[in-house]
């Protein structure tokens, strides 16, 4: 199993590569991908840096160009494609149909793997994308259970990738719409989710208001620590109820089930978080690095060590963990 | 411009489903979809009932078209994917790129809904190539993006547009109508029989924000693009969907079918408005936040009363 660790600048790639990542993804600085934040991802010249220091110590790269280009972008996501491929990456990460159409028959020799946004949950969706453009690695979304997970790979032509640890979005990956419906601004569309430009936080006389474009995402009390109102993850009222009516601020780990993502033949495990600081990636890199050494070395004797869910708790949303869908109950 | 009847995203009684399509054989869309595209778990109508439902449409003089489910997670909804793709009397409009591949490979034409991603003219040319036959435009893309897609859209290819309804906005392997009801999705009691237009999710200062129906998540405001009619006619739009509602579908497809024969806007937008659950938004068409209302104008929030 591969592990394929997140950098958003030249320090975390090479906090990733440092401690153990087998492969490293980056982006543009651009909205060609889904982490387009400001101070964020790569120019020519930091690129340039990164590929280098990651194939001389012997590791893979992959860009992300993983948005849905509309007629005004597509020339520039075109140009995206063309720098990643002309720079030897290893991988391009794309989701877009016309945008791995141009990429296999402009560059037949890339390889691509296709985003985890292309929103792809079955065999027969991952032929599609096989027999058109040839891609040779699929991402799944975060909402399959781990049985249907081992259904797809028995299924499937290509190897398969899945989150392993990092935020977790509970929609399916590519079709939610979320933040675009409360700022214009989505994934798909942008890059982003939440977008900061449209975070509000307002001290109250009873606490903190965090808003995004003026929709009231949470409220917190007197020494409640706020969280970034990520749109899935606030408090809503449904049925005169308040709780977090489609998430917690929690993060995927996956550190309890290696054994069995390894038994049912995943190829890769991805760590979410370009977003994040060099030293979460190298953290988190570090942890499962050891994880994953220790489940290949011996899957019948491996558990988790308690050291290891404390890092990876420290560097979470929220404090707290979940299997997400792979765990049926959480569904 | 024709009208379609959009697939019924909720979960309604059987015979409510039978009465609603009774009803809609008579009006005055063209097109009807037809299916689950929601939730497996929902199968008080089954796939014979709706072929049946289908057939006798059809005797009607409408289009029948077959819509597949939008999130595919188990086996058996692939084996039902299988079976839809292969029913032999009508087209299939591909929720998922799953049934796109289904579909090309058997050589049959097909729709692409909503949450297919055809964001670009080249997506479009290539799914065209594989028997595309018409697209329903991203509920987000907006006036610019469909006139640029439009200026270069492939002979043979109808272009749809999402014209009202409550906004498709995301699909999650969790079902969040059991959750608020503390229910495990495998035990969920059918709960979403309680909400025929979904349950509202309100924020904590009271504004309707969002609206969950089983594993979906809908705007709670209703996208509508009446002003727009027009300007949609002018880019050459050959189908506006209308998404079904509890209450008042048929009234509402009888404004638009007015509109679109060149009856005053403003009155029949003061008669729409009358009929939406809670209010209305259109800021996707207008390259805005999806929650907007008017032509650059913000949807005023409400404020907890």
């Amino acid at each position: 199993m591969e592990l394929v660790c997140p950098a958003g600048n030249l320090p975390s790639l090479k906090a990733a590569v440092d401690n153990g990542a087998d492969a490293v993804y980056v982006g543009f600085k651009d909205a060609t991908n889904a982490r387009h934040f400001a101070g964020l991802n790569f120019t020519d010249r930091t690129f340039a840096k990164a590929v280098r220091y990651a194939q001389d110590h012997g590791r893979k790269i992959y860009v992300a160009i993983n948005t849905f280009p509309q007629p005004q972008g597509f020339v520039r996501w075109q140009a995206a494609v063309d720098q990643a491929a002309s720079c030897a990456v290893d991988a391009v990460i794309m989701a877009d149909i016309g945008l791995l159409d141009y990429a296999s028959t402009r560059w037949p020799d890339l390889r691509l793997h296709l985003s985890v946004q292309a929103s792809v949950t079955s065999a027969e969706g991952i032929r599609f994308y096989f027999e058109n453009f040839g891609i040779q690695r699929v991402v799944l979304p975060r909402v399959l259970s781990v049985s249907q997970v081992a259904h797809v790979i028995a299924e499937s032509p290509v190897p398969v990738e899945v989150f392993g640890f990092g935020s977790l979005c509970v929609m399916v990956e590519g079709r939610c719409l979320l933040s675009s419906y409360a700022t214009g601004r989505s994934p798909n569309t942008y890059g982003a989710c939440s977008p900061a430009s449209h975070v509000r936080w307002e001290e109250t006389s009873d606490g903190t208001n965090t808003r995004l474009n003026g929709v009231l995402i949470d409220h917190y009390g007197q020494g409640e620590k706020a969280g970034y109102p990520t749109l899935c993850k606030g408090r809503f009222q449904v049925g005169g109820h308040t709780y977090y009516a489609l998430e917690e601020p929690t993060s995927l780990n996956t550190l309890s089930i290696l054994p069995e993502l390894k038994r049912i033949g995943v190829s890769a495990i991805k760590v979410e978080g370009r977003q994040r600081s060099p030293a979460y990636v190298a953290q988190v890199t570090a942890v499962m690095r050891a994880a994953i050494d220790a489940c290949l070395l011996k899957a019948d004797g491996y558990r988790p060590k308690d050291q290891w869910m404390r890092e990876l708790a420290d560097v979470s949303e929220g404090s707290q963990t979940t299997l997400g869908a792979y765990h049926r109950p959480w569904q | 411009m024709k009208l379609s009847v959009g697939p019924i995203s909720y979960f309604w009684e059987r015979q409510r489903v039978l009465d609603f399509y009774q009803q809609a054989a008579d009006c005055t869309a063209e097109i009807v979809y037809l299916g689950e595209v929601i939730c497996s778990k929902r199968r008080l109508v089954k796939s014979e009932d709706w072929l049946a439902i289908g057939t006798e449409l059809q005797q009607s003089g409408k289009q029948v078209v077959l819509s597949s489910l939008t999130l595919l997670e188990a086996a058996s909804e692939i084996s039902s994917l299988k079976k839809l793709c292969n029913n032999g009397l009508f087209m299939v409009e591909a929720n998922d790129i799953a049934a796109v591949q289904l579909l090309s490979k058997a050589g049959r034409p097909f729709v692409t809904g909503p949450s297919v991603n055809v964001y670009n003219s080249r997506s479009l040319a290539l799914l065209a190539g594989k028997g595309l036959k018409r697209w329903v435009l991203p509920v987000e893309l907006g006036l610019d993006t469909l006139r640029d897609l439009q200026a270069e859209r492939p002979a043979g290819v109808e272009t749809e547009v999402f014209a009202l309804g409550r906004l498709p906005l995301a699909y999650s392997a969790r079902c969040y109508t059991a959750r608020a009801h503390n229910l495990p999705k495998d035990d969920c009691r059918f709960k979403c029989l309680d909400y025929p237009d979904g349950s509202l999710l309100k924020t904590r200062e009271g504004q309707d924000f969002l609206v969950l129906n089983g594993i979906q998540t809908q705007s709670a405001l209703t996208h509508q693009v009446l002003e727009q009619l027009p300007e949609l006619a002018l880019l050459g739009v050959d189908v506006l969907r209308i998404s079904p509602q509890y209450h008042h579908t048929m009234e509402i497809i009888e404004i638009f079918d007015a509109a679109r024969q060149g009856a005053a806007l403003a009155p029949l937008r003061e008669e729409l408005l009358g009929f939406l659950p809670l209010g209305a938004c259109n800021g996707y068409l207008l390259e805005q936040a999806g929650m907007y209302f008017g032509p650059g104008a913000p949807h005023a929030h409400q404020q907890a009363s």
